[in-house]
């Protein structure tokens, strides 16, 4: 069981945002984002709480919560991987990539790898066309890459968690 | 006024008007599937469009606005092409169960392939699968067959302001959800049923218990007793082939008998006695002998009781403890008949038909088991019965008007009222006045609570007391009078909330549609029987002076409160 | 070759404040802020500047119908929800000259009669959000943003909004959904943004590449800018190259240079040999002809939409129908799924162009594909839905042996 501080750590983010935007819907979606980025997912306190605030019905909020693809209400990985299969990266070898990363990571078909470490999104365009094919891990960007480079960037994740965790 | 021409008819209609209404003056209905009448248009099933010379694309109709000179063409080919292909679309995402659907010959969707004239569908690919949402006792939504035209999101946020299922997801992923996916029996949800009505396919239906109440009927060791709310009457012959505004009291109770009931009473019996409570409770406020705020607001609704519960518990005080006339029946059912006649009440089975979907929630509160039992048992919907009548073959027109058990049948024309909006102010001001003064109000009819307005208010002069009353219908129009009360600032004594619009008539268990034109025609059907019948006053009723003298004692008293009046629960949102 | 938007992209740090005043920045804001709102517009009408972000319309005009609506508050919103395939253009600007979208926003607000900007930011862009954020505060430290800028009368608020990833955010009325706190789903129009826009006001919303020619047009003039590149419409354009060429990059080049000047020119050629190329991103149609002038005009006649310059290039080894399927791959995840033509028309497209990538076509479906194409084009509700086909549909007219080759036999 978490404490209760680092439950709400997203609150005193919302809150300033909403003395920032007022009490208004406008502020609804800075809100989310700032919830998803503190808690990894938008818990249903989260929505609540935000109900209660700026008035808007719980199922609206949850409606735009599903519309946007930066924001969930699963859990996600510590990684988010986000890796791009629009026309410039996959006619530069997109498939590869993501296969590559499917592989590497172990996904078979699920969102996020059981260890709760990393989350893997296909995406539409990312901007990085001239670094085609590109994918983004949090907000670090990779481009011009191939499975080989993808294989090695993983397993330098993969590393460094095993590090803090002191498994070496 | 803006001049356009429509299929080359010159026709001149108001600034503002769409597109979809300037035609019906050149007499042409323009098909359409998210536009309904009484929501707002939506313009996202695209079968409106209509072809508008010098614009590039084709024009939804039901959203674009007439502009002076503008050249329409309704049914061009080019129009006509992608109407057909735009159903062609729908029906290849929609599952083939027409068959068996509870939409089964009242489908929108269906009606306009058929109308289009869409002669095959040539998109193969994969169809819905989700799950469906059973979460609640009176409605159940198949989201396979959900064409996303998102009436019944407009209804429950714009009309009834309950607002608990919304879009979410994106793209070919959209659909209709609750919170969290958590299913209507898990949200505020009032189960008003006024979604059903809006649903042009069987994405929302009731949860029917008809094959229930069968096996009870079959049942050589049940006794199957049976009432039918006010609103039943008025709209129960339109399922049947006749004409909207159909009064068929007499028919119906000749079909129940038919249907195998072992007694047919009558929820307007019911409806009397609440009245007697409920005006005993309105003038104990007023009076100050009962210590409960006013204004007092009445609880015969279980879709505005429930939204009480979560939108306003702080005005729960403020609600009459009595409980609706179907729950005043049960108990009754189960002790006062049981006892008159001897039947164990073990084997006595309540059913009720009721207009209303928030009914099925209401019988299995946990609260309505007064009698020791479970007070009603199962909740039949006025398409259900419908249905059963059907099913048994019954030829409903040549029935003979047949009456029902006084006993617990016998009512008045106040008790017939109940089922249109206005109604239950109209009767308890009859009852209440004799009740103060001693004498009755001689003009009964009080014409400024009936009528389809939003919210209705009068003043009745009572002896020199002036009783301010108002009437509301539709959630959306209740929290006006709501809020004012909350910050306490309502100069009401006493307040009529019915959840549908129309009241009881525009149930969500009734015929299909939301037509108000209807439902006021259902109304006005009801205050006709008023008129008609020889008793209009509650405490006129024999049967209630009987159910007093023999049973119950006096209106509030010992075995009164026990079961006829409730109390209750303040319900989180989620 | 001029450079207008990319003139001091070399110059280091010049997202600091200091260094883009340094080099002339902040200059058109002092000047505009001398002129009359209306003679800035007349100078930006005079430019003969149209909508970089895909839709060509022009800018003054566009300025001046919001201008004249009576209602109040206005507001200027800048659409950075760059997410069309191919294109790139408005980061390099955001992440590497901050400062000149911010100076150029004021200047549209004084135009406009607002008191308050939105930059609406895909939210994708981590490092240029920042860079933006920072651009403001240093922005109104110095007095160009706040009250009273520049001891004028004039003031401005200007806020940075992310987006959340949605494609279809970049289509204006589903960004102002989106600003308001909602599903992205486009309006219906009329009415437009200039009536009703953000909130329900009057508004202007313009593309970063769009407004950060402001500035320069302020500082040389409307008629400088309008005899810049093709006369039909005028100015430098960025082109987004990307795809199957050697040097994938942002160019900004004079409107109407050729395709095969692009690619061979400035993109190092083609990866292979040169098949076709979608000018707009994949929401435009296929060419094949490489001498076609890379303007508004001239790509509309070659039956194509230059759309916001992406450029994507394919080389004769891809497959036609699996670039059909690459694009309407996103259309299906990108449509909002509000309309009926483009939510189930993108799914059932998808699915009739998977059977053909794998070899199971049906020839009935080509005729049913072209025909969908139709339909969508003529009653989708925006943009998104209205162009989702065009590649599949230039696919099949240009080459349709390729389908017929994914015939199942």
């Amino acid at each position: 069981m978490k404490s209760e501080g680092l439950r709400h750590a997203w609150k005193p983010k919302v809150d300033g945002i909403i003395r920032e935007l007022g009490k208004t819907r406008n502020a609804l979606l800075p809100c989310l984002e700032a919830v998803q980025q503190e808690a990894g997912c938008i818990p249903q306190e989260a929505i609540t709480y935000l109900r209660e605030t700026i008035e808007v019905p719980s199922v609206d909020i949850y409606g735009v919560i599903t519309f946007y693809g930066m924001l969930t209400t699963e859990k996600q990985g510590k990684y988010v991987i986000r890796v791009c299969d629009s026309l410039p990266c996959y006619l530069n070898g997109s498939r590869e990539i993501i296969e590559a990363l499917e592989d590497e990571l172990g996904m078979n078909g699920r969102d996020t790898t059981p260890d709760g470490m990393f989350t893997l999104e296909r995406v539409a365009c990312l901007g990085l066309c001239d670094k085609a094919p590109a994918m983004i891990i949090n907000e670090e960007i990779h481009g011009d890459l191939n499975a080989e480079k993808v294989r090695g960037i993983i397993g330098m994740k993969k590393k460094e968690e095993c590090g803090w965790k002191g498994y070496y | 006024m803006v001049a356009l021409t429509i299929n080359g008819e010159h026709v001149k209609v108001p600034g503002g008007t769409s597109i979809m209404d300037a035609a019906k003056e050149v007499h042409i209905n323009i098909p359409h599937l998210c536009y309904l009448e009484g929501l707002e248009p939506y313009g996202a099933c695209r079968v409106c469009v209509v072809e508008v010379e010098g614009e590039r694309r084709l024009i939804p109709s039901c959203i674009r606005e007439v502009s002076e000179g503008m050249k329409v063409h309704t049914h061009s080919a080019r129009v006509r092409h992608a109407r057909r292909m735009l159903i062609e679309l729908l029906l290849a995402n929609h599952p083939e169960d027409c068959f068996t659907c509870e939409r089964n010959q009242k489908c929108e969707l269906l009606k306009l392939a058929y109308e289009i004239c869409v002669g095959d569908v040539r998109f193969e690919g994969e169809k819905p699968s989700f799950e469906l949402d059973e979460t609640s006792p009176s409605i159940i939504r198949d989201p396979n067959k959900c064409v996303l035209c998102g009436r019944c999101i407009r209804v429950c946020h714009d009309v009834q302001t309950v607002r608990v299922i919304g879009f979410a997801n994106r793209g070919p992923e959209t659909k209709v959800v609750t919170l969290l996916e958590n299913g209507l029996g898990n949200v505020e949800c009032t189960n008003c049923g006024q979604c059903i009505h809006v649903c042009p396919v069987g994405a929302i239906k009731e949860r029917s218990c008809v094959d229930e109440v069968w096996t009870a009927l079959e049942d050589p060791k049940k006794h199957v007793v049976v009432q039918e709310a006010p609103a039943i009457r008025a709209a129960l012959g339109e399922e049947l082939g006749l004409p909207v505004g159909t009064l068929v009291a007499g028919k119906m109770h000749a079909a129940l008998k038919r249907l195998g009931f072992d007694v047919v009473f009558d929820t307007n019996f019911a409806a009397d006695l609440t009245i007697m409570e409920e005006g005993n409770e309105l003038v104990g406020r007023i009076t100050g002998k009962i210590k409960k705020p006013l204004p007092q607001f009445t609880s015969c609704s279980p879709g505005w009781i429930k939204f009480m519960e979560h939108f306003y518990p702080e005005l729960m005080e403020n609600v009459s403890t009595c409980k609706s006339p179907q729950q005043m029946f049960g108990p009754l059912s189960k002790t006062y008949y049981a006892e008159k006649t001897g039947i164990d009440p073990e084997k006595v089975v309540s059913v009720s038909v009721m207009p209303c979907t928030a009914k099925k929630f209401e019988a299995q509160r946990a609260e309505m088991t007064d009698s020791g039992y479970q007070d009603v048992d199962y909740v039949l919907t006025t398409r259900e019965l419908a249905r059963m009548i059907k099913e048994a073959g019954i030829d409903f027109l040549t029935l003979p008007d047949e009456p029902a058990e006084p006993l617990m049948g016998m009512y008045t024309g106040a008790a017939t009222i109940f089922g249109a909006t206005g109604g239950v102010m109209e009767a308890a001001l009859r009852t209440a006045y004799k009740l103060v003064t001693g004498r009755e109000l001689e003009s009964l009819d009080i014409k400024p609570v009936r009528g389809m307005d939003g919210v209705k208010t009068a003043t009745v002069d009572v002896d020199g007391l002036e009783v301010k009353v108002a009437v509301a219908h539709g959630l959306g129009n209740a929290r006006k009078l709501l809020n004012e009360t909350k910050a306490g600032k309502s100069p009401y004594h006493f307040i009529e909330i019915m959840a549908c619009p129309g009241g009881c008539v525009g149930g969500g268990g009734q015929p299909y549609g939301f037509d108000m034109a209807a439902r006021a025609i259902r109304g006005e059907v009801l205050y006709k029987e008023d008129k008609e019948l020889t008793l209009r006053r509650s405490h006129e009723n024999p049967s209630i002076k009987k159910v007093y003298d023999d049973f119950l004692g006096k209106p509030l008293g010992k075995k009164s409160h026990k079961l006829l009046h409730t109390k209750y629960t303040k319900r989180e949102m989620t | 070759m001029e450079r207008i938007l990319l003139k001091d992209v070399d110059i280091p740090n010049l997202c600091e404040i200091d260094v883009y005043i340094d080099s002339g920045g902040y200059k058109a804001l002092e000047k505009a802020l001398k002129m009359t709102p209306k003679e800035v517009i007349e100078e930006v009408k005079r430019s003969r500047l149209v909508g970089r972000g895909g839709a060509a319309f022009p800018t003054g005009l566009k300025w001046e119908f919001t201008r004249k609506e009576k209602d109040e508050p206005k507001f200027l919103v800048c659409n950075a929800d760059e997410g069309e395939p191919g294109t790139f253009k408005d980061r390099v600007l955001m992440k590497n000259n901050p400062h000149l979208l911010v100076e150029a926003m004021v200047i549209g607000g004084y135009a406009i009669g607002a008191n308050k900007g939105v930059i609406y930011i895909r939210g994708e862009y981590f490092e240029e959000i920042g860079r933006l954020n920072k651009a403001i505060k240093e922005a109104r430290e110095k007095g160009y943003i706040g009250e009273g800028i520049l001891g004028s009368g004039f003031s401005y608020e200007l806020q940075v909004y992310r987006g959340a990833g949605a494609y279809v955010c970049g289509e204006e009325s589903a960004l102002f959904e989106s600003l308001e706190g909602g599903r992205g789903c486009a309006r219906e129009r009329p009415p437009f943004p200039a009536q009703y826009g953000f909130m329900g006001k009057p508004t202007a919303i313009n593309n970063v590449e769009t407004l950060c020619n402001v500035p320069a047009i302020i500082n040389n003039g409307g008629e400088w800018y309008s005899r810049i590149g093709s006369p039909a419409s005028p100015g430098t354009k960025f082109f987004c190259l990307s795809g199957h060429v050697n040097k994938p990059g942002v160019y900004e080049l004079p409107t109407g240079i050729t395709l095969r000047e692009l690619i061979e020119e400035y993109g190092g050629g083609v990866k292979g040999e040169f098949k076709a190329s979608l000018p707009g991103g994949v929401s435009s149609s296929l060419v094949t002809d490489t001498d076609v002038k890379l303007d508004y005009k001239s790509v509309a006649d070659a039956g194509s939409m230059l759309g916001s310059g992406a450029v994507i290039v394919i080389n004769s080894s891809t497959s036609i129908v699996d670039v059909a399927k690459s694009c309407i791959e996103f259309f299906v995840r990108e449509s909002c799924g509000q309309c009926v033509p483009c939510r189930e028309g993108t799914r059932r497209a998808n699915e009739i162009l998977g059977r053909f990538a794998g070899g199971k076509g049906k020839v009935e479906d080509i005729d049913l594909l072209l025909e969908l194409g139709e339909v969508m084009y003529d009653t989708a509700r925006c943009g998104l839905g209205q162009a989702a086909m065009n590649a599949t549909i230039s696919a099949i007219k240009m080459f349709k042996d390729e389908f017929m080759g994914r015939v199942e036999s």
